[in-house]
């Protein structure tokens, strides 16, 4: 039969699934696995057909769908019956629909804050004197080192104390230096090592910051080479003009 | 001096992004409650009811803002064309991170079906999306969170503003309206020509409005 079909896009095999029961007024707690799985075999030949890329979880679908229908087609032998709660083999599956449906109903309501915010202006940003902050220089790794060297040195000799040590890993410290950025704006790179009286914190403070830089979280820089090093959050750094 | 309804109204407005409490506190000479700055607030923006601007909590802090009935008057005047709405894949990607957050990847891929890298990159260069930091896991993947600009985007005081996941539409209440737009219409029929063949089950939505 020549069918014109203005193939919608769906978002994954989920997504497809999803609309399939929609459509079809299917109970999702009962799904005729075999229409479906027949339904969604015909989507994907489709697909092929008209040379769209049919990526690995389609396929992984379309191998999942085909293992439950031939599940569900051998007959449950007598000692099945008697266990009550035999898994139902569609109960992995619904899990994940129902799940996704959930998502799908939050995009939406994103959906609808989206829509709603984007008829809301504030006013654009006054001709405020031009900050000469494009010319900062971003900072090196060595000027990082020196700089941590600098603070390493300056630690006061640790009097001999017995201390229970508050252990912080590298992520915590990336959460609390994230706070500080967020709460307080682009700091100096040594008022994030304030407070810290061993050197672990410090090390460890120096290891966030350098794995923060490394993954983008965060701007070293300075105004002229050996000056004062600033950091401050990326997300800051660029406001909606 | 305190801090008047006034003063407020004056540093709100000349301000081009949401002032927080503590920032607004931080002006005053001596010093003052957060709460008696957020009462005086709340008080002005009782003032703006019924007008054309509304004072709003966004993304922590405080804004003047135009209401929303009033955005196709205002994009007249200012030409902005350039508002471009995420894909849907992004939504729901960004619904998963808010309500999910701390979140990898994999978690994501996970509940999505589908492979997210694409649209992770695309929020995280958006920068509705920030990276918290790493999951003490095998491979210690990245854990991705909400980020202030997501408040921003969406006009959220702050993320409390979102439904909780129990009150959003239990799963069986239909899908997302979305859904039923041009783009599906022809499936629908395709499918609905199967489901004839199998005794009739039609589908009862109306015609798909217009885009």
């Amino acid at each position: 039969m020549p069918y014109q079909v203005k193939l919608p896009v769906f978002d994954g095999p989920l997504d497809l699934l999803l609309h399939l029961i929609r459509v079809q007024e299917i109970d999702i707690y009962d799904i005729p696995i075999a229409q479906v799985t027949a339904q969604y075999l015909a989507y994907l030949e489709l697909m092929q057909t008209l040379n769209l890329d049919v990526a690995g979880e389609w396929l992984v679908m379309a191998a999942t769908l085909t293992y439950i229908k031939s599940r569900m087609l051998l007959p449950r032998s007598p000692e099945d019956e008697e266990i009550e709660d035999e898994e139902d083999p569609r109960r992995e599956l619904l899990e994940k629909l129902l799940e996704y449906q959930r998502v799908k109903a939050m995009a939406e309501d994103l959906r609808e804050r989206e829509l709603e915010h984007r008829e809301v202006y504030c006013r654009p940003p006054l001709d405020a004197p031009e900050d000469d902050e494009d010319i900062m220089l971003n900072v090196t790794l060595f000027d990082l080192l020196e700089a941590f060297t600098a603070l390493v040195e300056r630690l006061p000799e640790a009097e001999a104390q017995e201390l229970v040590i508050e252990e912080m890993s590298v992520t915590e410290m990336i959460h609390t230096v994230v706070e500080r950025l967020e709460g307080e704006g682009p700091i100096a790179f040594e008022a994030l090592f304030e407070g810290a009286t061993h050197r672990a914190e410090i090390v460890v403070t120096f290891l966030a910051i350098l794995e923060m830089i490394r993954l983008k979280m965060i701007l070293a820089q300075q105004r002229q080479p050996f000056g004062p090093i600033r950091v401050s959050l990326t997300v800051e750094e660029k406001q909606p003009a | 001096m305190t801090m008047t309804k006034q003063i407020l109204e004056a540093l709100l407005f000349a301000a081009d992004q949401p002032v927080t409490l503590a920032q607004l506190a931080q002006l005053s000479p001596e010093p003052v409650e957060k709460a008696a700055v957020r009462a005086t607030l709340e008080d002005l923006a009782a003032d703006y009811e019924g007008r054309g601007v509304q004072l709003k909590e966004v993304a922590g802090g405080w804004q003047f803002l135009t209401r929303p009935e009033h955005g196709e008057w205002v994009r007249r005047l200012i030409q902005d064309e350039s508002r471009a709405k995420l894909s849907r894949a992004a939504l729901e990607t960004l619904a998963i991170i808010v309500y999910r957050q701390p979140v990898t990847k994999m978690e994501i891929e996970g509940l999505r079906g589908v492979d997210s890298s694409g649209v992770l990159k695309t929020l995280l260069e958006r920068r509705l999306v920030k990276i918290l930091g790493r999951k003490r896991v095998i491979g210690r993947p990245i854990l991705y969170g909400s980020s202030r600009e997501f408040l921003q985007y969406f006009g959220l005081g702050n993320l409390t503003d979102l439904p909780r996941p129990e009150d959003i539409r239990p799963p069986l209440e239909g899908l997302p309206e979305e859904m039923q737009g041009e783009e599906f219409a022809a499936l629908e029929e395709l499918v609905e020509a199967q489901a004839v063949g199998d005794g009739g089950v039609g589908h009862e939505e109306g015609e798909p409005p217009a885009a």
